[in-house]
């Protein structure tokens, strides 16, 4: 197999990773400056923007903070709100889970995450913390019990590229992000509506105060969709790295058809994870309440999902094992029914 | 001036290429560490998986002796060369054991067999992932030497490319060895 078609896969991936990623920070800065307009300490005189944008300042400041608490104990809360456990080999099959992760550490190169259980027949799985050195892996009993060898490492090698490549960083930052813009917006859209409106001093001339009002209902109109686009992005960028570890899963496993066949496996399950997971559905391998659904290609479905479609990621893994894996993919599909 | 602080960032572009070069040779040399604590892993589980099975396995003598004789000539082996003949020796003769255990549905049952299986599964791998990821330090470290400007480094500093690892040819096609618990789908 080509090493370059994978890498191909990762460079695009990376690219548009980091141009979502500084579209969402427009985004916050654009509706910071907005918060200022109407609360008048950034007024337009003459034409110009004049003033401290004091509380763009202090959203950005509050977002560090925030970000820095979830930075440091965001995965043992995501553990903690999943009910999981420390996997030890109290089994043989745990066994082999614990075996497979050290094996794809080794081929990743990278430190051993701490394994982790969430008693869940659905079969699924998430990585998360802080960095490589602080990382962690969660399985569920199903994907324990369902999984053979081969398409647990396809699993616990795309779950060990988030770790590589910080994934699991990123998705803890975003999520913070998007809790932002969220609160932040909703507070202008208040703001506007209760107080902005009153005082409007400082503008000297009739040209100024019109060019103001067309910024508060632009900004208005901003504060409406912010929350909207800022999820859209958030999903987006997600989706992003989804196919980009399915890519490393194969770099590392060198077998396409590990992570294809549990792909395949996971596409025809049926049952969705018990656990609450609104907050934490972007973390694992296949969206707990959307990966049923793994056809779902409509236009929304796919612009608010967490995850590409399952059909999608299978057509990408189809496209790197070549015509000839494809056939004897269908073959094992055959034998498997 | 100008030529001042043109100068510092010269300078301090070469430091770190040339600490870059350092940390990838220790990596090379760390990778190829990985590699031997598996390859001594699997010895020492060779005996004990032997032991476990051969009043199984009357009629593979074959097969046992000609494992057991592998590893005691990598143990022994007088230099890299002979010793890593011997090791593809010990990949291709275990490959083969544990195929052949599959006819034995008496072993399935002994825990302590699958126990050992399952270990000499995970080291098989972890010797294969260890020499690939040596392999991909090896070619980080390579391309740095070989490219412009690192190349100007390296070579005032004695920086040698480093050695791919390749497999014996009858290893390059790696013996699919499937040891999963579950039962064979039907």
């Amino acid at each position: 197999m080509a090493a370059s078609n994978f890498r191909g896969l990762e460079a695009t991936n990376r690219r548009e990773t980091v141009l979502l990623v500084l579209a969402f920070m427009l985004l916050l800065g654009a509706l910071g400056l907005g918060l200022d307009v109407a609360a008048n300490d950034v007024a337009i005189v003459n034409g110009q923007l004049v003033g401290f944008p004091v509380l763009t300042i202090a959203a950005l400041v509050f977002a560090g903070v925030q970000s820095m608490v979830s930075y440091y104990s965001g995965a043992s809360l995501v553990l903690l709100s999943v009910h999981a456990r420390e996997l030890t080999p109290d089994t043989p099959k745990h066994q082999m889970v614990l075996d497979v992760i050290n094996e794809m550490a080794t081929a990743a190169r990278m430190p051993v995450p701490k394994p982790y259980i969430m008693d869940d027949p659905s079969p699924n799985a998430f990585a998360t913390g802080r960095d490589p050195a602080h990382s962690v892996i969660c399985v569920t009993q199903g994907l324990v019990d369902q999984m053979d060898r081969e398409e647990l490492q396809g699993v616990i090698g795309h779950e060990m590229s988030h770790v590589a490549d910080y994934d699991i960083r990123t998705m803890m930052m975003i999520a913070v992000m998007v809790g932002g813009i969220a609160m932040l917006s909703d507070f202008v859209y208040r703001w506007m509506f209760f107080g902005g409106f009153g005082a409007r001093g400082r503008s000297g001339n009739d040209r100024d105060n019109q060019t103001a009002a067309l910024i508060t209902v632009a900004v208005i109109i901003l504060a409406a969709l912010a929350p909207i686009f800022s999820q859209l992005l958030a999903m987006a960028v997600s989706r992003q790295r989804e196919y980009l570890a399915d890519a490393s899963s194969v770099e590392f496993t060198r077998n396409p058809r590990a992570l294809l066949r549990a792909l395949e496996h996971i596409a025809k399950v049926e049952s969705p994870l018990k656990q609450g997971t609104a907050g934490t559905g972007h973390l694992f391998i296949v969206n707990p309440r959307e990966g049923l659904r793994a056809d779902d290609e409509g236009f929304f479905a796919n612009l608010f999902s967490t995850h590409p479609p399952l059909s999608k990621r299978i057509a990408r893994l189809q496209a790197l094992l070549g015509a000839s894996g494809a056939s004897i993919l269908d073959a094992s599909s055959q034998a498997n029914t | 001036m100008v030529f001042l602080i043109i100068l510092v960032a010269i300078v301090a572009l070469l430091i770190l290429a040339y600490n870059r070069l350092v940390s990838l040779r220790n990596q090379v040399d760390n990778s190829w560490r990985q590699i031997d604590v598996q390859l001594k892993r699997r010895h020492d589980l060779i005996p004990n998986l032997v032991e476990a099975v051969k009043g199984y396995m009357q009629f593979e003598r074959d097969t046992l002796t000609q494992v057991v004789e592998a590893r005691a000539k990598a143990v022994s082996a007088p230099d890299q060369a002979s010793r890593m003949a011997a090791e593809s020796q010990i990949t291709t003769g275990l490959g083969k054991l544990l195929a052949v255990m599959e006819n034995y549905p008496q072993l399935k049952a002994d825990e302590n067999v699958l126990k050992l299986q399952e270990e000499l599964t995970t080291t098989e791998n972890q010797i294969a992932y260890a020499r690939q990821a040596y392999n991909d330090v090896v070619l980080d470290l390579n391309t740095r030497i070989q490219t412009f400007p690192t190349n100007l480094i390296a070579s005032n500093f004695g920086f040698k490319p480093a050695e791919y690892f390749k497999g014996a040819p009858e290893e390059q096609a790696v013996p699919k060895v499937d040891l999963s618990m579950t039962a064979p789908r039907a």
